[in-house]
């Protein structure tokens, strides 16, 4: 990050001659990037997304890129909006759509978008049911994300490879071309699982060739989905007994093994099911509770959970 | 005769970065914006056909001048353009800023058509030479 380290190598006559030409002799980059609060977003960013280190270092190499290209473009050194289309795969859960709308954030304080919003989309969104309804409805999506963020959610649902008259084609080919002449009005985020995201980009070369950046998500680890379980019921002013935290490792670690986790998503739905269940203990038994009885959740609430008898599966299996 | 309708049309041309930011004025106000064109210059002429829907739930101006580009590329030769602002909200539910963003390469003026009537009284009227053709044929070599 350190701006003209070479400066020094210059010869006395280049650096008469470039004094002339060049206003600024140095930039300081980090007055750069507190001017720009993107700092903050990043802290944020870091502060509040538990684990995904590999994703919060790529973000930060793009925000520095983008920094630097600022301060190029400021000094005249390149014209040309970069592409800053992008490309999250990931399993589901995985903090895609919340780093979706952080992107967003940092995009505009950097000012490479001019309003900053995101507008979040699913192929339903963006195809038409019949012959001529595509492209209007797909035009209104990217005029509503104009100046913004496009994230198109399983963005491989658009192209169906087992039916040629499907009309996510012609969402595509709309989509190409306004990625590639409207630069600077918006920029794309598609997401997806990684395998079917790669399928999708084969079928698609189009679609490769115009995304800068490919981020993958990985999967949370045990330690990592109980801290955000823990950061959840924070949020919601509750707390674990000891007791209902070891249960809690135990259920993540159960529940990993079964079909269907979605990371945190597994671990929010799971929260509420145990607030559920904690409600429910209290109002069944006659005692009175106190306010500790209502913030805390228990071993109880957590091992009632069918998880830990064999999940989905073992349920069905007597049918 | 350059013809003169609604804002800024006594200045010079506005150019599509002034389009922008005014469009972009118009969305930090929360109107609606429209595109409409014509090819009637008749200054009561009010009711203009419009290019696609009013465009209620954008952010950014460039939007709006992807429509425009598109209309030019339709019309632009032989139609006037303009862009409208609607604001809907209670007490207001008009158009509150409407200007000319585009205009034919030539334009013929207006005839004026006196008619004689009872006694010595006059009546005066003004008729586009491009309202001569047929609607859909004017401004066209």
């Amino acid at each position: 990050m350190e701006a003209c380290e070479g400066s020094g190598n210059i010869s006395h006559e280049d650096a008469a001659e470039t004094a002339i030409a060049a206003p600024p002799e140095a930039i300081d980059l980090r007055r750069e990037l507190s001017e720009t609060h993107v700092a903050e977003v990043l802290d944020q960013l870091d502060r509040e997304l538990v684990g995904l280190a590999p994703v919060k270092a790529r973000i930060r190499q793009i925000a520095a890129l983008l920094l630097v290209d600022r301060v190029r473009r400021r000094l005249g050194l390149s014209s040309e909006t970069p592409t800053l289309h992008m490309s999250f795969t990931g399993n589901p859960g995985t903090g895609k759509t919340t780093v979706a709308l952080r992107m967003a954030e940092i995009l505009h304080k950097l000012g490479f978008v001019r309003k900053g919003h995101l507008v979040s989309v699913t192929r339903d969104d963006l195809v038409g049911q019949y012959i001529g309804h595509t492209a209007p409805k797909t035009k209104e999506i990217l005029k509503k994300a104009m100046g913004g963020v496009l994230f198109i959610d399983e963005a491989y649902y658009l192209y169906r490879q087992e039916n040629e008259r499907d009309y996510g084609q012609e969402a595509i080919e709309i989509l190409l071309q306004v990625m590639e002449n409207q630069r600077e009005d918006l920029v794309v985020i598609l997401a997806g699982y990684a395998e079917r995201m790669d399928r999708f980009f084969r079928s698609n070369p189009g679609f490769r060739s115009r995304i800068a950046h490919h981020i993958d998500f990985p999967d949370y680890s045990d330690g990592e989905l109980m801290a955000i379980g823990e950061t959840m019921l924070t949020a919601q002013n509750y707390h674990f007994s000891p007791e209902g935290a070891a249960a809690f490792q135990n259920y993540i670690k159960m529940r990993r093994e079964q079909p269907h986790f979605a990371n945190a998503r597994s671990i929010r739905n799971a929260i509420d099911r145990m607030r559920l269940r904690h409600a429910n203990r209290h109002f069944a038994s006659d005692m009175p509770v106190s306010i500790e009885d209502l913030v805390t959740i228990d071993e109880a609430d957590v091992l009632a959970s069918r998880v830990f008898s064999g999940g989905l599966v073992s349920e069905r299996e007597p049918e | 005769m350059r013809i003169t309708q609604g804002c800024f049309s006594f200045l010079p041309d506005l150019t599509d970065d002034q389009i922008r930011s005014q469009v972009q004025y118009c969305i930090d106000k929360g109107w609606a914006v429209n595109i409409e064109f014509t090819d009637d210059p008749h200054p009561r002429n009010t009711f203009w056909d419009m290019w696609g829907l009013p465009m209620f739930d954008i952010k950014d101006a460039g939007a709006v001048m992807l429509e425009l580009n598109a209309c030019r590329k339709a019309y632009g030769e032989r139609c006037y353009i303009r862009v409208s602002g609607f604001d809907s909200s209670h007490g207001w539910e008009s158009v509150r800023i409407s200007f000319l963003v585009s205009r034919p390469k030539e334009e013929p003026g207006f005839r004026l058509l006196r008619q004689e009537g009872d006694g010595r009284t006059f009546r005066y009227a003004v008729q586009s030479y491009a309202a001569d053709r047929p609607e859909g044929q004017r401004y066209q070599a």
